[in-house]
């Protein structure tokens, strides 16, 4: 995966064949506005990828369109080696936290086990297999003495080790999870990305759109910078430095002697300010 | 005291409207049970109005009235389907012009007719009292329909209701499940049309299963209450509205109501002198 910039180097077929997903020149949106354009991308099977970028720059279409929601306008895509959503039950997707209705009436166990419906099929209640995927999914992210309790109960960083545990339960070949560490304190996310990264060593797919940078360079193993268009792609070091990610975020990062600061307007509601996520050291702490 | 309960048991059209309004009161609480989580209740009120073409239609054709308004019930539940995914306007405007536009179209056909008037009356307000036993029997075999379909694929709904993006993404059908479901609302509705009316069926679908709401968090427990409360207000609303000889549809609809403002003022989740507001949230 070398650095591929503005998305104009050609994708040799081994690559491809060696890809969870493979994107070539996507293009797509809603209505007539596109929200992604000419994206070109390869995940390797076992890598941890964050694709990052500011507000509106598509980064939750391009998540979908791996997941097979929105089907590009144009460009080819395959996700497991098919076209995306095919291959849906080896896939695990989480939505951003604000999509979810909170107030639904499930408990975290039954959120859990919802990730192990789809391989039950219809008119078949969940078996000992089921509800041992489940305890084991609730154990690995700490929830196991909650599973009673109403999701709406939880706190926000709760909510996301939930919902992590159902995608763990579906046991999936590759995870796509929409703002999975946003707005949650620093042990949750350590714990989340400690998960994801056992995962990535067991040959699963991560692939997470995150508005943290510090995050993305310290706990990825690459980096796919987007704002519409691809603008960087390659290991978290290279990609993670201040021309790249001026060229992403516009005017709404500075440089300041060294370091990166970004000014993101929904960044982190939820997060003591200070707490490191805006500050970015371009060079010395991008390595992990 | 037990004699006012034994005593209507005796005659066949009293037999005939407690399984009638039973029936409706369980199948529109079981679907009803999805309708609020997915807030579809204006959808269900508009599927409902929609029938009334379809019944006068029926009604001008000799025709049985299950057809007619369930032909039309679905017709508009698979465009309103049809409408809010691909429509540019938003979909409560939509289902504004077709609720209105059908229901029209049922007064204006209603209209041209003489003499039915007050059998049509009766599906406008309920007349359960009138069930003959075929009638009966083809809206037994329509609501064990909805409940089969349902019991079937409850957490394929279930899952698809509560996030239909990670549904759809690791491989359940949402979008033909939501057809699918909106089928089972049209059903739903021409199964409760004889007990309680079209005007007043959204009451049967929506406040049974929004009273469980408040009583538990947990959807099978809501299930199951929203059907214990849907059946048990349609016997006491039955037997009420014989005692006293009153509309029976409005009277079962008037129990769960009630039902409904107890749970309210006095439920343990959500109550408004429930426990939960003085406790602490763990945030």
């Amino acid at each position: 995966m070398t650095h591929a910039e503005g998305g104009h180097e050609l994708q040799p077929s081994h690559v491809r064949a060696h890809s969870d997903v493979w994107l070539s020149g996507i293009t797509a949106g809603y209505g007539d506005q596109p929200a992604i354009e000419e994206i070109e991308l390869a995940v390797g099977a076992g890598s941890l990828l964050a694709v990052v970028g500011p507000n509106g720059a598509g980064k939750s279409t391009l998540l979908k369109v791996m997941a097979g929601l929105l089907r590009p306008w144009r460009g080819r895509a395959e996700v497991l080696g098919a076209t995306p959503g095919r291959e849906a039950r080896r896939v695990a997707y989480v939505p951003q936290a604000e999509t979810v209705d909170w107030h639904f009436p499930v408990t975290v166990r039954d959120v859990v086990m919802m990730g192990r419906y789809p391989s039950l099929g219809p008119m078949r209640r969940p078996a000992a297999v089921d509800r041992r995927a489940v305890e084991d999914a609730l154990e690995k992210v700490g929830m196991a003495s909650h599973q009673r309790v109403q999701i709406g109960e939880l706190s926000g960083g709760q909510r996301r080790r939930v919902f992590l545990a159902r995608a763990l339960a579906a046991d999936p070949a590759l995870y796509l999870l929409d703002e999975p560490v946003t707005g949650i304190d620093a042990g949750t996310q350590e714990d989340l990305m400690d998960i994801l990264e056992e995962e990535a060593r067991r040959g699963r797919t991560v692939v997470a759109t995150t508005h943290d940078l510090a995050c993305a360079a310290q706990r990825f193993h690459h980096v796919a910078a987007i704002n519409r268009r691809l603008i960087a792609h390659g290991p978290a070091s290279l990609i993670l430095d201040p021309e790249i990610l001026a060229r992403t975020y516009g005017g709404h990062l500075l440089v300041l002697g060294g370091q990166t600061v970004l000014l993101d307007d929904a960044h982190h509601h939820d997060q003591p300010a200070g707490e490191g996520e805006i500050h970015y050291h371009d060079e010395g702490s991008a390595s992990p | 005291m037990i004699e006012p309960l034994i005593e209507p048991l005796g005659y066949a059209f009293f037999q005939r409207a407690l399984v009638a309004s039973v029936l409706a009161g369980v199948v529109c609480a079981v679907v009803g049970s999805y309708v609020v989580l997915k807030g579809l209740a204006f959808i269900g009120d508009a599927i409902a109005h929609a029938a009334f073409p379809g019944v006068v239609v029926a009604f001008i054709l000799g025709g049985p009235y299950v057809i007619g308004g369930g032909v039309a019930a679905f017709l508009t539940a698979i465009s309103i389907g049809w409408v809010s995914r691909r429509a540019r306007i938003r979909v409560d405007t939509a289902i504004g012009v077709l609720f209105a536009g059908t229901f029209a179209l049922g007064i204006f056909l209603f209209s041209t007719i003489r003499g039915f008037v007050g059998d049509l009356f009766g599906f406008l307000v309920g007349n359960v009292l009138a069930i003959g036993p075929d009638e009966l029997m083809a809206l037994l075999i329509l609501g064990a329909l909805v409940l089969g379909v349902v019991a079937l694929l409850w957490k394929e709904l279930l899952y698809s209701t509560f996030d239909p993006l990670g549904a759809a993404a690791s491989g359940l059908p949402v979008g033909p499940l939501e057809y699918l479901f909106l089928g089972l609302v049209a059903v739903t509705i021409v199964v409760s049309l004889q007990a309680v009316g079209i005007i007043l069926v959204v009451a049967m679908l929506v406040t049974p299963a929004a009273t469980a709401q408040m009583l538990t968090v947990r959807f099978s427990r809501l299930i199951i209450s929203a059907t214990l409360i849907g059946g048990l207000t349609a016997i006491a609303g039955l037997y009420v509205s014989y005692w006293f000889d009153v509309a029976s549809g409005a009277t079962i609809v008037l129990v769960q109501t009630l039902v409904f403002g107890v749970v309210l003022l006095l439920g343990p989740r959500g109550g408004l002198m429930g426990s939960r507001l003085l406790r602490p949230r763990n945030a």
